[in-house]
């Protein structure tokens, strides 16, 4: 679970994401974004060239990095379950089936399974609150969510992946 | 025959795609947004000689069934008559929401002829200063939650010199119990555009941006197809519909951050900085995003134009009460039976909205509290219930409009749990510039579990603390986080004192992501 080797391919596709941004507004999110989407964290290896590219100090860089949720330094298990445990969905129960999911899982927030399957995150709303409570996996979203349904979801992913 | 199956993450979330995918076996289907009727989700509906009949709710299992009934004309147990003659379409004054359900959300023909593009081409017609005369005279205030008037907003940057000028929307509905700004995005995106392109006439701002928050990923998606639509249809580019206006747009999606919600943090985010909220003045309408003039409007404030410059802003105006004008999308959620959204006049009471339309709890029992406004609005106790849905009207009660989502509750409601979990969000969520905010918080997250834990001492402190947040805050965040916590600690004291039994400690972070 480390960050990729700086090697030449890593350079030359973070060269590629920096470039197809740069002459954008406010490029540097647009840019996370994808470095996100194409080594599922924002590696650490990253920022000072990132910096470089667009004349920012490292401090500053990191310090956008690490200001947003979303951002993170390592990658996560194949699959992520969000949970959303906002107030709409606790009025709902979020908190029991939260419980429930959990030990179920034998995992806690932000931890992943042994096999690097599955990661579970909380979420604050997935605008799901007339059908709460919710979760999603993927692309996939659960309204009234309940473990059973819950778990036929997380079941339907690791097939699809063929895990 | 053409049969309607939503699109809509809330449909999707109930099995919409999987009831699209059998009825598509058969019949041509249209992905459409919803009708709002959240209880009814995923709602099909198919069109017979111009009325659309509706099935709901349709869940996998039952869509074999319905595409037999659909096929043969027979009868059907989710059978629900035509759409627009249910109860709840019947009731509502759909302006802003007129499409959304209605057509196919990428359909630029669709949106035409159910009345789109009206008002962008009355816009371009009477010019940048009549457009912003209409927009005062409707008397829309911002949908996002501050309530400031728009027409004001833009007259401001009008009249702001600058070389580049920009219209951008807050598109981060973060708040929990609200799901307007996704229901439109996902339903009808083609009317933010038409607003946001008005916007931009009526200011001088030939760039757009639309900040989206990434929980939204349908959302993101359809309004970047719909931009794309919008560009080959003339709708933006060099010439606005052939005329003399250029403005284009984009998405930006947000990483997370529940306080980008707050304008000014959402402008550092735009320019790729940490979502700090900064001290006003100077205000963004003057030096926003990259210090330049900019009008920062919520998704149904942008949304809401294209209809007043379509049928005047007196038209508008002539609805609502008060100092509340025109109609407001309210969102009915948490622990209620009919839960969705539901677009009126202001001025109906909490109760009608709530009991009449949302028809009570979920579970059956009693309702206790209804929070309104998202995580820093109010918890209104339901004996209060008689206050009317307004800006000002609300405000009387100590409750905040918000994004004008409402959030019920049973009786089994724990007011010091959810107090907790106002002061524990309020410090996950801070962005750290002033200190009430950022240590305030966590103070009042340890102050009430020391409550919990029966020191009944800690709720003189625990309110001090809240009016120091309130009136020491940068922004909404700090300062409207003591609402929840004090309208909890007021109307439900009960759950505050004699706290004997000790209550499970929570594990903090764990509430909040």
């Amino acid at each position: 679970m480390t960050s990729p080797a700086i090697d030449a391919d890593f350079l030359l596709r973070l060269d590629e994401i920096i470039a197809a941004h740069k002459g954008r507004e406010g490029p540097l999110l647009p840019i996370l974004h994808d470095i996100q989407a194409e080594w599922g964290h924002v590696p650490e290896e990253a920022q000072p060239r990132l910096a470089e590219a667009l004349g920012m100090t490292r401090a500053e860089v990191y310090g956008v990095v690490s200001f947003y949720h979303d951002f993170r330094d390592h990658p996560h298990g194949r699959h992520v379950l969000r949970l959303c445990r906002a107030e709409a969905c606790q009025s709902m129960g979020a908190d029991a089936l939260a419980e429930e999911v959990r030990a179920a899982l034998g995992i806690d927030w932000h931890e992943t399974t042994p096999d690097g399957r599955l990661t579970l995150e909380p979420v604050f709303c997935l605008g799901l609150c007339a059908c709460a409570p919710s979760a999603q996996l993927g692309d996939r979203l659960l309204g009234r969510a309940n473990l059973a349904k819950v778990r036929q979801l997380v079941a339907e992913a690791g097939m699809e992946a063929g895990a | 025959m053409r049969v309607w199956v939503p699109l809509d993450a809330a449909a999707r979330a109930l099995g919409a795609d999987a009831v699209a995918e059998t009825l598509g076996r058969e019949f041509t289907v249209t992905r459409n947004g919803t009708r709002g009727m959240i209880w009814l989700e995923p709602l099909v509906e198919v069109e017979r000689d111009g009325v659309r009949y509706g099935y709901g709710p349709v869940g996998p299992g039952d869509a074999a069934s319905v595409a037999e009934a659909i096929r043969t004309g027979g009868e059907h147990p989710l059978a629900l008559g035509p759409v627009e003659e249910l109860p709840w379409m019947k009731a509502q004054s759909r302006l802003t929401f007129a499409r959304v359900g209605m057509i196919d959300p990428l359909s630029v023909e669709e949106y035409e002829a159910h009345g789109g593009l009206a008002g962008l081409r009355r816009a371009i017609g009477i010019g940048p200063e009549k457009i912003v005369e209409e927009v005062t005279g409707s008397g829309l205030r911002g949908r996002g939650g501050a309530g400031f008037p728009t027409g004001i907003k833009w007259k401001t940057v009008a009249g702001a010199k600058a070389p580049r000028k920009y219209i951008v929307c807050n598109a981060d509905e973060g708040d929990s119990g609200s799901f307007a700004d996704r229901m439109l995005m996902e339903g009808d995106p083609l009317v933010l555009i038409e607003g946001m392109a008005i916007a931009g006439i009526a200011t001088g701002a030939v760039q757009g941006y639309v900040y989206i928050r990434s929980e939204y990923p349908d959302a993101i998606r359809l309004m970047e197809a719909a931009i794309g639509k919008a560009r080959q249809a003339g709708i933006l580019g060099p010439s606005v519909l052939g005329s003399d206006h250029a403005y284009d747009m984009e998405v930006r999606v947000g990483a997370g951050a529940y306080v980008c919600g707050e304008e000014t943090s959402l402008l550092n985010s735009l320019e790729g900085k940490r979502g700090v909220v900064r001290a006003k003045p100077p205000i963004p309408a003057l030096e926003g995003f990259l210090g330049r003039p900019t009008v920062v409007n919520n998704v149904i404030s942008l949304a809401s134009v294209p209809w007043i410059l379509t049928h005047g802003g007196a038209e508008y105006a002539k609805l609502g009460i008060g100092r509340s004008k025109g109609t407001i999308p309210i969102q009915i959620a948490g622990n209620v039976k009919y839960g969705g959204l539901f677009e009126a006049a202001f001025g109906m009471s909490l109760r009608q909205i709530i009991e009449e339309i949302g028809g009570g709890t979920a579970s059956g029992r009693p309702i206790k509290a209804a929070q309104v406004g998202g995580p820093l609005g109010s918890y209104i106790p339901h004996w209060d219930f008689d206050v009317p849905f307004g800006y000002e009207e609300l405000a009387t009660k100590e409750g905040l409009l918000g994004h004008a989502g409402i959030t019920v509750f049973d009786d089994t409601a724990d007011m010091l749990k959810l107090a907790r979990f106002a002061m524990e969000f309020c410090a996950v969520e801070s962005c750290g510039k002033c200190t009430p905010c950022r240590i305030g918080s966590v103070r009042g997250v340890e102050t009430i579990d020391r409550i919990a834990q029966g020191d009944e001492t800690g709720i003189p402190i625990l309110t001090d603390l809240c009016n120091t947040m309130k009136w020491g805050s940068l922004c909404a965040l700090g300062g409207f986080a003591p609402f929840p916590v004090m309208s909890a600690l007021t109307h439900f004291p009960e759950d505050f004192r004699g706290c004997r039994e000790p209550r499970p400690i929570i594990k903090s972070r764990e509430a909040a992501e």
